[in-house]
């Protein structure tokens, strides 16, 4: 392995090394959100028509997860390796910022999509799942992981204590996953809140996801993969360029 | 080549004191010349600039003017190739408790990009006494084996030029022992060494060369041995539990009822002696000792340093 493979390999290692933490955990919360909201509202809320409320909460509850768990991967990391002081260990190597963005943000995306994948397994106990378009579900996983992932390495580059980083993701990455349509289709919304939800990036990330699991969606899957493509690359020139000055890191 | 190369380094911060705008100087035109094989040692009180040097040459912080180069490549343009070259092991007793140690030392070495690093992973582990821990998580460790772990990880990649930032603070003397044996046959083997310490006595020892650092700046830089002939030469040593007249007060060391006064020559030291008595002081165990590296020291920061900081 070379530099930053070995990067990428201790940051998955690490989460794997807690995975009743890191990863049976959210699967168990996405568990409980189906079976509370899914019993709860299963017989009144209809979506689109041939699909029961369950099986639309899915892809939802999937794709929440990993993009919680992608943020959540990169962020913490960075935040503990901060407080502890271990990140000399890593400022005092050879790697690049490149190294470090790929490293950061890919093990991010392993967890995401491992804990979507353990939300998918076992949501099927509950629900048939159709796959009518693959390859929309996987780029979209792909994509929303990278994104998280990178949010995560920002706000963990730039919180120093624990409670910054909570409030980052209580104040901004919660409620935007929430209102992005994860539990509704946003034309049930009254229309100005159907506008506003327009303007949040993370809907089109789970309506586009939703695309690969049904055919439908509330906006083209086109539309959804333009906005999320440039969101990622906008945000990723902003974290490499925050590793490339040492933001924080380096004085 | 020098080993390790400063230029005309200084380094400002913000001053979190004062009105805005106001900066300090942790360094201030900093030069300095290491060469190849050299065992150097920095000293100087606490906020003398000394590990702000040391971050600088490890790329943890970057100097406001000036240049640093670790063999010829420098350390902020050719930061890859610097680090290389470049052994650092942190003052902070800093760990991963995700990991254990031998997983560490292997995660750190794939770092640097070294293949198939076992063998010389068993060799650290060997020579710094960790075997029997290479199994136990870091969380597990004593602070001293922490420390062995830092030293281990610092040496992974086989670096020509060794920092050491204070390596031996609060470390039980077995440790300082193996630690030391353990520096000194890699300095024997060519490799460069850089030590900061706060025990003097370790850096006489073993540093041929020393520089001194005060607010910033090098005060002293010379061949231990010349620094400890260019002091007083000679060190009268006392107990007493009285006051000393104030003419001697102002020049001696006073540790406790430990008097210690440098002289230069046969006359001072009779001199001290007649106004000890002349004041009426009782002393005792009295001794003329040779001026040491913490004579120099104080010599060179002034009276008014801190012993040992």
């Amino acid at each position: 392995m070379n530099g930053w493979q070995t990067l990428l390999y201790k940051e998955v290692l690490r989460f794997w090394k807690v995975s009743f933490q890191t990863v049976a955990a959210p699967v168990l919360t996405a568990l409980l959100y189906l079976m509370i909201f899914g019993h709860a509202l299963g017989d009144h809320v209809k979506v689109y028509d041939t699909i029961s409320y369950t099986a639309f909460l899915v892809p939802g509850l999937v794709m929440m997860s990993v993009l919680q768990n992608a943020f959540a991967n990169s962020s913490s990391s960075l935040i503990q390796s901060k407080i502890m002081g271990n990140l000399v260990f890593l400022l005092l190597t050879p790697l690049s910022h490149w190294s470090w963005f790929f490293a950061y943000v890919g093990s991010s995306i392993a967890r995401g999509l491992v804990v979507g994948a353990g939300v998918m397994l076992v949501t099927v106990f509950f629900t048939p799942i159709h796959f009518v378009a693959p390859l929309w579900i996987l780029a979209f996983a792909l994509l929303g992981a990278a994104l998280l992932g990178t949010l995560g390495l920002i706000a963990g580059l730039w919180a120093e204590k624990f409670d910054q980083l909570a409030a980052f993701q209580n104040f901004i990455i919660m409620p935007m996953t929430f209102l992005s349509g994860v539990f509704y289709s946003i034309h049930s919304l009254p229309s100005f809140w159907q506008s506003v939800s327009h303007l949040n990036p993370f809907f089109y990330m789970i309506d586009g996801f939703r695309y690969g699991f049904f055919g439908q969606s509330d906006v083209s899957p086109w539309l959804s993969l333009g906005i999320v493509g440039i969101a990622l690359v906008v945000v990723s020139a902003i974290a490499v360029h925050l590793l490339r000055t040492g933001y924080k890191i380096r004085s | 080549m020098p080993a390790i190369s400063f230029q005309f380094v200084s380094k400002a911060y913000a001053s979190p004191k004062g009105p805005k705008g106001t900066t300090f100087k942790a360094l201030d035109g900093v030069s300095l010349q290491i060469e190849e094989g050299e065992f150097f040692g920095l000293l100087g009180p606490n906020g003398a600039g000394k590990t702000t040097m040391i971050s600088i040459l490890a790329g943890l912080t970057r100097a406001s003017s000036g240049s640093v180069q670790v063999l010829g490549s420098d350390v902020q343009t050719d930061y890859a190739a610097a680090r290389r070259k470049l052994g650092v092991v942190p003052q902070e007793l800093v760990f991963d408790p995700f990991f254990n140690v031998r997983e560490m030392l292997r995660i750190q070495s794939g770092y640097f990009g070294v293949r198939n690093n076992d063998a010389w992973v068993d060799e650290l582990l060997e020579g710094l006494g960790l075997t029997d821990k290479a199994n136990a998580n870091m969380r597990q460790l004593s602070g001293g084996m922490k420390r062995r772990v830092l030293v281990a990880q610092a040496l992974v990649h086989k670096p020509p030029v060794i920092v050491l930032d204070e390596p031996t603070a609060g470390v039980d003397v077995e440790l300082r022992q193996t630690l030391w044996q353990f520096v000194a046959n890699l300095n024997k083997q060519g490799s460069t060494v850089l030590l900061t310490t706060h025990y003097l006595e370790e850096a006489e020892a073993l540093c041929g060369r020393i520089a001194m650092l005060k607010t910033g700046r090098i005060v002293a830089l010379d061949k231990t041995s010349d620094l400890l002939k260019a002091a007083s030469s000679n060190v009268l040593r006392f107990k007493t539990g009285d006051a000393l007249p104030i003419e001697l007060a102002a020049r001696a060391r006073i540790t406790g009822r430990i008097v210690q006064l440098p002289a230069n020559n046969a006359l001072e030291i009779e001199q001290y002696l007649a106004a000890v008595r002349q004041a009426g002081v009782t002393v005792e165990d009295v001794e003329i000792r040779k001026a040491d590296l913490e004579d120099v020291f104080l010599d060179v920061m002034g009276n008014t340093a801190e012993v040992g900081a």
